[in-house]
């Protein structure tokens, strides 16, 4: 981290040396502890610091792309001229996108300095607020506490001048008998490191845990399920990327093109992407610097707006909702602040809404099989359980399912009022969701 | 390097690590894309910092930094201590690695051809050709998207260790993909794919030229169209199927290469990436394939993704055997769990992404070793079966074992012919009635090196390349279905 004035010099170097008819400089910084613990100790403990530099040049209607982690002055400008060369090299693309003019964003404060400055003796002692209660009980605990301070910087040629800084602190964990047939899963989430509670997550791992012993194994078909939390979260991700995705909509591979304003799913669904929200993880611009607009997907049941980009913006003639990833990005925009809105059943109210149905508490590796139709398959995993005339009775083997994620958002009978923030350090995407009670999930396998 | 690595083991060695090593990285990615005829991506990306590994007070500490000044050394030497202490404080044992190893040598990857010496004109105009191909065989009616890609890297890496060891090692790899996306507009979406996702060696840029992406351009454009009013594969609760061998490199990847790891078996990474079937007291007692089937973990593999000359704890590159006769016999190793578990030296699989990440067990170039069959004798002699070709979509469980893989295209396979095109294919089983149920492996003529450059594993995230050896294999009594 090096913070917002020595950004700011590195990239007044970065456009003062280049010659581009248009420069953008994104400049980020991450400072990342995680220790990592299993067998009930922590077996790997790491600390890394580094800062990019990523230079977009436009020449006419020639793009390049060059980034580099050498942030000297002579590394700034190798970089600048190294993008400058690869747009030289290039055909003209007609469809060239061209830079933002400069929006203000809103400013919003998401550091905590207990995160960014939590020493490894701390985490040390909120890991051990897991590995004692299980190995008490003769469990074996596993998950990894992280604490990331991360800072973003993007300054162009037309002005735009805009930085964030903030920090992430994530806790998760498995507890496990030492078969491996039995085990639970819980996580929290905040910017704030002092609100991580150690104590809860293990306490409800270890309660999953305990009651996972001795599964029964339940015939594929389609259930209603209880999706807690993580669950859900999985199914935000992939609808997200696949659906509201203007790139995939222009592309004609996503659900709502020419659907939109249509009553496509559950009236009780409710979905947006918000990264000025302080209940998510905030970064209130994208990676060109456009101030993130909040934006609906999915209002009580109808499907209304998309995600846009700068490029995806100029192809639809409207303004680009502050998506970009970094360029060139063949994604296209990505919602990463996302929610869905809670409703007003308890877990316990929930769960008392099923019949027969299987209570679900996280989803494993999970594959795209149908874009249009985000058709997904993946496994159950760390906690599922029977419901039985609303009660969790027994625990359930692991099931595979090759359901729609569509559908999850189409069939929803209930929402619950309490949310859950997580975040998935692959995709930089942060969801707050609460659980959900879904009818007919299509479960396709019963694992060994 | 020398001088920085020797400061850095010192330092380290003074503030009270028993054990320290330094990795010192300098990686080079260039990525070019094309997307519907349009340059999409041109991009060089240059990372470069060290990593600090240490042992102090019995435990593990690790820091890494992208910066090389005296004072972001210094503080990153202390860092990786006070992770090491802290790690300390909940240790159930001492961590300890064995045998030294203090080797030094030198290892750079063959290639003909240089790709970063390749201009990029040649390289984008490789790839819009290609396009234009794929672009060409399309009918009106069909919705196409196209995209294609080609990927370098360099990495330059020295490491040098408390215990005497001092490595560099230079290792340049070379990617491509072509792809076609059809949609129609009964909401259809098929995708043909070459060589298969994005296939990568340690070789140069006559990789990418082997790979004749224009030759097979247009052919894609005419098999995703052709899919999209293809039959849909049957369901068939037990039938059998040949897998292309690309399909057999991803088999091997998922349900071999990741339940050997041992720091999986050993529930290190029992949170996230999971545990392993492959439980201590079955090796050397499982038959986990038919007597056929043979695998080994090979980091000396001509070109594989996984070659290398030593490994990120300084340990030389070795072949193992992992199945042979059908038997499980090995696992892939480090010097810790090597020695906790009395297996004797580490067989040399630790690797991380960058100077950033910690090295972790990883797979190598996990190789089915070729049979004696040609693929059509193979096909001639089935009467009556399913051959999947070219992965789309792949899942397997925490323990490896109960899988799902869904195929770009399938033919129907009568009286020992291919028959009928099928969509959207899709079989399932369990990794060792599955590998028991292979009774024919092709020969070394459709023996290739697929690469996999995108394994992810650890905490946080790391993608790794790996290399699987494969060449199209049958399978009896498999569980098929189609998505549709």
């Amino acid at each position: 981290m090096l913070g917002h004035e020595k950004l700011e010099q590195l990239a007044e170097i970065a456009l003062g040396h280049s010659k581009a008819d248009q420069t953008e400089i994104v400049l980020r910084g991450t400072d990342t502890a995680l220790s990592r613990f299993a067998n009930n100790a922590i077996h790997q403990n790491i600390f890394e610091s580094n800062v990019t530099a990523r230079v977009r040049v436009i020449l006419g209607k020639r793009t390049g792309v060059a980034e580099s982690n050498d942030i000297s002055p002579e590394g700034i400008k190798r970089a600048v001229d190294m993008a400058r060369a690869i747009a030289q090299l290039q055909p003209e693309n007609p469809q060239n996108a061209r830079l933002p003019q400069p929006r203000a964003p809103q400013q919003i404060d998401a550091y905590a300095a207990n995160t960014a400055d939590c020493a490894p003796e701390t985490r040390a002692r909120v890991i051990e607020q897991i590995c004692r209660p299980a190995a008490a009980q003769k469990w074996i605990a596993a998950g990894a506490f992280r604490t990331q301070a991360y800072e973003l910087a993007v300054v162009t040629s037309l002005g735009t001048r805009v930085y964030h800084r903030g920090t992430r602190a994530d806790l998760s964990a498995v507890i496990m008998n030492d078969a491996g047939t039995a085990s639970g899963f819980a996580s929290t989430a905040s910017p704030d490191a002092r609100e991580i509670d150690a104590r809860a997550v293990a306490q409800r791992a270890l309660d999953k845990a305990q009651r996972s012993l001795n599964p029964i194994a339940l015939a594929p078909g389609e259930y209603t399920v209880v999706l807690e939390p993580e669950a859900v979260a999985s199914a935000l991700q992939y609808t997200a990327w696949h659906t509201f995705n203007a790139l995939a909509v222009q592309e004609e591979r996503s659900f709502v093109r020419g659907r939109r304003g249509e009553a496509l799913f559950s009236p009780l669904v409710s979905v947006y992407d918000d990264g000025t929200d302080r209940a998510g993880f905030p970064l209130p611009f994208d990676y060109e610097g456009v101030p993130r607009q909040r934006v609906t997907f999915i209002a009580q049941g109808v499907a209304r707006e998309v995600a846009y980009d700068t490029f995806t913006a100029q192809r639809d003639n409207v303004a680009s909702t502050g998506h970009a990833l970094p360029a060139p990005n063949l994604t296209g925009p990505l919602p990463q602040h996302l929610f869905l809105a809670p409703g007003a059943a308890s877990q316990a109210e929930l769960v008392a809404q099923v019949t027969r149905g299987i209570l679900v508490t996280r989803f494993w590796y999970t594959r795209v099989v149908h874009p249009l139709h985000v058709m997904m398959t993946g496994l159950t995993r760390d906690g599922t359980f029977l419901i039985e005339n609303g009660q969790v009775t027994l625990p359930v083997k692991n099931l595979r399912f090759t359901s729609s994620y569509l559908d999850i958002f189409k069939n929803t009978r209930a929402v619950g009022r309490e949310t859950h923030l997580m975040y998935d350090e692959r995709t930089e995407m942060s969801f707050r969701a609460p659980a959900l009670v879904v009818d007919g999930f299509n479960f396709t396998g019963v694992t060994q | 390097m020398k001088d920085l690595s020797a400061r850095i083991l010192n330092m380290a060695q003074m503030r009270g690590a028993t054990y320290c090593d330094v990795r010192v990285v300098n990686r080079t990615v260039q990525t070019l894309g094309v997307k519907d005829s349009r340059v999409q991506e041109m991009v060089q990306q240059e990372s470069q910092g060290f990593g600090v590994r240490v042992i102090a007070d019995g435990a593990w500490g690790f820091a890494a930094c992208s910066r090389d000044d005296y004072a972001d050394v210094d503080a990153t030497v202390n860092r990786a201590l006070q992770n090491a202490r802290a790690s300390a404080l909940t240790k159930t044992r001492e961590v300890r690695l064995g045998q030294p190893e203090a080797n030094k040598g030198v290892f750079r990857s063959a290639f003909k051809l240089d790709p970063f010496m390749v201009s990029m004109s040649d390289k984008i105009n490789l790839l819009l050709k290609a396009d234009s191909e794929m672009r060409r065989a399309k009918p009106k009616n069909v919705h196409l998207v196209t995209t294609s890609e080609l990927v370098f890297v360099r990495e330059e890496k020295t490491f040098a260790s408390s215990e005497g060891a001092f490595i560099q090692q230079e290792i340049v790899e070379s990617g491509c993909e072509i792809q076609a996306l059809a949609t129609n507009e009964a909401g259809e979406v098929q995708t043909r794919t070459w060589p298969w996702g994005r296939h990568q060696q340690t070789r140069g840029f006559e990789f990418v030229l082997e790979q004749q992406l224009v030759e097979n351009a247009p052919r894609l454009t005419q098999e995703a169209v052709e899919l999209l009013r293809a039959d849909a594969c049957p369901a068939l609760d037990a039938t059998t199927v040949i897998l292309s061998g690309n399909q057999v490199a991803l088999q091997v990847h998922e349900s071999c290469g990741h339940p050997i790891e041992l720091d999986r078996v050993l529930k290190q990474e029992a949170s996230f990436a999971g545990t392993s079937f492959l439980t201590p007291e079955k090796l050397y007692h499982l038959q986990y394939g038919s007597e056929i089937v043979n695998l080994t973990a090979d980091a000396t593999t001509p070109g594989g993704l996984g070659t290398f000359g030593y490994d990120d704890e300084g340990v030389p590159a070795q072949r193992i055997e992992v199945v042979k006769d059908g038997r499980f016999v090995g696992y892939m190793t480090n010097r810790e769990l090597a020695t906790e578990m009395n297996l004797g030296r580490s067989n040399g699989t630790m690797r991380a992404e960058s100077w950033n990440h910690l090295p972790l067990i990883r797979m190598t170039n996990i190789n089915l070793l070729p049979g004696a069959w040609k693929l059509d004798d193979l096909i001639a002699d089935t009467d009556d079966g399913i051959y999947f070709d070219t992965n789309r979509s792949w899942s397997i469980d925490d323990k490896r074992l109960n899988f799902q893989f869904g195929c770009e295209l399938a033919w129907e396979i009568k009286g020992g012919k291919k028959t009928r095109l099928l969509k959207n294919p899709i079989y399932t089983g369990v990794t060792p009635i599955f590998w028991r149920g292979c009774d024919a492996i092709c020969d070394e003529a459709e023996w290739v090196v697929w690469g996999t450059p995108r394994c992810g594993k650890g905490q946080p995230a790391q993608t790794i390349r790996t290399g699987h050896g494969a060449s199209p294999a049958r399978f009896r009594n498999v569980k098929v279905f189609s998505r549709s």
